[in-house]
């Protein structure tokens, strides 16, 4: 992959994170995050290397680039065995399909259906 | 009554283990369950809708998300239709390239998948391991924990291992909320010894996630996966959740891979009543179903259970190979104790390390056992040199680079010294000289001072919950004057925006180069093909620290000033009468001057002679210049001899008792075992002679037998006897010896041998 084309999450060229800029405070956290267009490129790169599960991760990688660290942790709790109802885990994909992210929400949606077949969703109140 | 053999055997430390006969019902069966589902598939519009033997309706989570993710429709009726050993004898076969085969198994079924790879005994398996593993390098992964969760320690020791060719390191916290310290030293540490590894540290999930979204750790493999729905569900997670934590790590950049392995859902209990290598299977394809770029699998922590049974080392082996038959990278187990035996456990050990695996080992305990808080240590710091010998007779690459103490040391202080500059910058416990200088020298926790274990969690803690990132750490180690460690920490940060280490297999090397299966593909393809040990490499891995140059043994086999103590006199005669001749070597107190067991030329000769002499025979000594072989020597002396007896002597101190009637290659007594005979020995070789001389009936010598000594010596033994064959000259005679006037300052010995009665060729003379 060519630095010259890297950009980071924040849009930062890949060659604008130097220890220079670090000391001097002109780069800083979020340039040192992952872009979502940069997750695609590896997706295509595993894909046409054999990888298609590994490259459905990363595209899913690169829509969960734009949630903040507690809000996946949230979502990752409610993935876990018995925490969510059908309808929360529902509402869940259709909140993150309104942020753009088709793919987390489609295997969130996914879950959901599974865990209520196989009975470990959270029984509705 | 009892077998004293079976009493002995039941000590072995092989038995300390538990052995036991297979019970399928409960799991307990390492390949082939009679409860194994039969391979099949159904697929209707591009759907999965029976996998093996399971209508689509009755799939538990872990059917539905395999069925769902891991199979490739498109392929998969072909894949189930072509005859197992087919595709099993494709696997070995050098003609068949490794994308063929992955393209195949992106169609089978667990039941499919387990049906192919037990058609191959454990040659083919590792054939197929050579094969298929995904990069074409080898690596391995080491252990860094220690007891007291000692920071400098952590840094010190993960600075060793990566200066030790380690591509990953990974921590854990006997304590979790040491977490983030234990991180933070394997950051800094790693990054002393060589740029571009990997760190980890394993701990509960969500302290895990935040780690790594600092910056502070650049890999996980703490994401279990597990074969059985119950599993799952007992784990906390479902399939759906372990994929979503995976995409999370990859969100931020980091490096995954799942966990499991034979035995883990028999311990469980949730076996289901299948053998653990179909269990396996079905882990593996939850896995490649996820998007994980790779398994750490190998029975991992569970290896004894496999092992209780028979076929179960080929078991975990065969789960290896499976992860690679689906294009998984595989850090392959060899991280938990896995034997008693020594010999159990290197050769269970062999079936990785010799075709080679994404990471040999799932973490080689690069500290000593007591301080690895992973509970096992299959391996660890006192094993290492044994690794390296392993890899030298081989010619393998297990991922470990001998380096010498020097080296070590440095990197290990600098690694201490770089942590104090970070905890004074960040404003955490001070790291004092004292703590410094321990961690240098160190084998263990036991040989650091204690620290404020309150204050470090207390610390440890509020860098996990504050702002602080591995940046901080970045402009601490710049600002304190370590700026190539902050680069390299600066570059693993930049890689996390790259990404190129998410792809299979991947690992950096000291140019922050990536190394995966996209850009470092192995391309094995039989003899002269895939990864070789060569050029800079070979060179590496056979250069042992403690590998000595032959070429200079010779000159430290003459001692200073030793030669000229006997002269020749002329050339030797038959002698006659009651006589024994002593034949020595051409080098003999010359070029060398000690035999192999350390004993002083001239003390010999004069044990030897005083043997002879206290038979009341006389004694002559030649020196026999036309040949270095004992049985010449001997044999030459004989014929010169006026009894007809002669002892010859190698400089290396080999002797022989023997007589002019016999053929060269027979004696009347044979010392081959130069390194047991002592002076006593010697006097009792010369009294023996003097009796054969006199044709009186003569019990041989015991002789004290050392199974090691050639073992020990064998080395020593080729150099001294090649000393001794460059001391020949084939047309040089016999010569008669005299000793020479004894020097100022030597002590005994051959004293003797200028006294009268000794025969010489003086005495020859007189008769």
């Amino acid at each position: 992959m060519s630095a010259a084309t890297v950009h980071a999450w924040t849009g930062r060229p890949l060659g604008d994170l130097t220890i220079e800029a670090l000391r001097d405070g002109r780069s800083g956290g979020d340039d040192f995050r992952i872009s979502r267009e940069q997750l695609d490129v590896q997706a295509a790169a595993a894909e046409a290397a054999g990888h298609p599960q590994l490259a459905e991760n990363l595209r899913r990688a690169g829509e969960l680039t734009r949630v903040p660290n507690e809000r996946v942790f949230e979502i990752y709790a409610m993935l876990r065995p018995g925490r969510a109802t059908w309808a929360e885990l529902d509402r869940l994909a259709d909140d993150l399909a309104s942020q753009d992210m088709p793919r987390v929400a489609a295997f969130v949606r996914e879950a959901a259906d599974a865990y209520r077949a196989r009975g470990i969703v959270r029984p509705s109140p | 009554m009892r077998s004293r053999r079976f009493e002995r055997l039941a000590e072995r430390p092989v038995n300390r283990e538990t052995f036991i006969r297979p019970w399928p019902e409960v799991g307990l069966s390492a390949i082939g369950s009679p409860h194994d589902p039969r391979p099949g598939i159904a697929i209707r519009d591009g759907a999965v809708v029976e996998m093996d033997g399971v209508a689509a309706a009755d799939f538990d989570l872990v059917e539905r998300f395999i069925a769902r993710h891991a199979i490739d429709v498109t392929v998969a009726e072909r894949a189930m239709s072509t005859p197992s050993q087919e595709i099993a004898r494709m696997i070995v076969d050098i003609n068949v390239p490794r994308a063929d085969v992955l393209a195949i198994f992106a169609g089978c079924t667990p039941a499919k998948i387990v049906e192919i790879v037990d058609a191959m005994n454990v040659l083919e398996m590792m054939m197929g391991l050579a094969k298929m593993r995904g990069r074409r390098t080898p690596a391995n992964q080491a252990h860094v924990t220690n007891r007291k969760e000692h920071p400098v320690l952590l840094a010190a020791d993960a600075a060793e291992a990566a200066l030790r060719g380690f591509a990953e390191v990974e921590t854990t916290a006997a304590v979790g909320r040491y977490a983030p310290f234990n991180a933070l030293a394997l950051l800094v540490g790693t990054q002393v010894g060589r740029p571009g590894v990997l760190t980890q540290c394993a701990v509960e999930e969500a302290t895990n996630l935040k780690l790594a979204f600092k910056g502070l750790t650049s890999y996980s493999e703490t994401l279990s996966v597990y074969a059985t729905e119950r599993a799952f569900v007992d784990g906390d997670d479902t399939p759906w959740s372990k994929a979503f934590l995976g995409a999370a790590y990859a969100s931020r950049g980091v490096k995954t891979r799942f966990t499991s392995g034979a035995g883990a859902p028999a311990l469980m209990g949730h076996a289901e009543g299948r053998s653990m290598l179909y269990l396996e299977a079905r882990s593996l394809l939850v896995t490649r179903a996820a998007g994980s770029q790779g398994s750490q699998n190998g029975s991992i922590s569970c290896i004894a259970l496999p092992e209780s049974l028979p076929d179960g080392v080929r078991a975990v082996l065969a789960e290896n190979l499976i992860a690679m038959l689906l294009g998984l990278e595989v850090a392959s187990g060899n991280d938990a104790l896995a034997s008693h035996s020594d010999i159990r456990k290197a050769a269970k050990l062999m079936l990785q390390f010799i075709p080679g695996t994404d990471f040999i080992t799932s973490g080689y305990g690069a500290i000593p056992r007591p301080d690895n808080m992973f509970g096992g240590g299959n391996f660890d710091v006192s094993e290492l040199d044994d690794w390296h010998v392993l890899q030298r007779d081989l010619r393998i690459d297990g991922g470990i680079t001998p380096v010498d103490e020097a080296r070590v040391l440095a990197a290990r202080e600098r690694a201490a010294r770089a942590m104090q500059a970070v905890f004074a910058r960040l404003g955490f416990p001070p790291i004092t000289e004292a703590e410094i200088l321990a961690a240098t020298g160190a084998y263990g926790s036991e040989d650091m001072p204690d620290r404020d274990r309150v204050a470090d969690i207390d610390a440890a803690q509020s860098l996990l919950a504050g702002p602080m990132t591995a940046l901080d750490v970045v402009r601490a180690l710049d600002a304190a004057g370590y700026a190539d460690v902050a680069a390299n920490v600066l570059s693993m940060q930049r890689q996390r925006v790259i990404g190129d280490y998410l792809q299979p297999s991947a690992i950096f090397d000291r140019d922050y180069r990536v190394l995966s299966a996209l850009t470092d593909p192995n391309d094995y393809r039989g003899p002269g093909t895939g990864y070789r040990v060569e050029g800079e490499r070979w060179a590496q891995l056979q250069d042992l620290p403690q590998a000595w140059d032959p070429r200079h043994y010779g000159d430290r086999l003459a001692a200073s000033g030793a030669a000229g103590w006997l002269v020749e006199t002329g050339p030797a005669q038959r002698g006659s009468g009651r006589e024994v001749v002593v034949a020595i070597g051409p080098a003999f107190g010359e070029a060398i001057t000690r035999t192999i067991g350390g004993l002083d030329h001239r003390a010999v000769l004069d044990a030897i002679v005083s043997g002879i002499r206290s038979e009341g025979v006389a004694a002559r000594i030649v020196r026999i210049h036309h040949t270095s072989d004992c049985a010449f020597i001997g044999h030459a002396g004989a014929k010169l001899s006026g009894s007809g007896v002669a002892i010859g002597i190698q400089s290396k101190g080999t002797t022989v008792i023997h007589r002019e009637d016999l053929v060269p290659l027979e004696n009347l007594e044979l010392f081959a075992m130069a390194p047991n005979l002592d002076l006593d020995v010697y006097r009792h070789i010369g009294r023996n002679a003097a009796l054969h001389a006199q044709r009186k009936p003569v019990p041989p010598i015991p002789v004290r037998s050392d199974n090691t000594a050639r073992l020990r010596l064998i080395v020593q033994t080729t150099l001294m006897h090649l000393r001794e064959t460059r001391s020949v000259r084939r047309d040089r005679p016999p010569a008669e010896l005299r000793p020479a006037a004894e020097p100022a300052g030597h002590a005994g010995g051959a004293a003797d041998l200028a006294r009268p009665g000794v025969a010489t060729a003086g005495s020859v003379e007189e008769r």
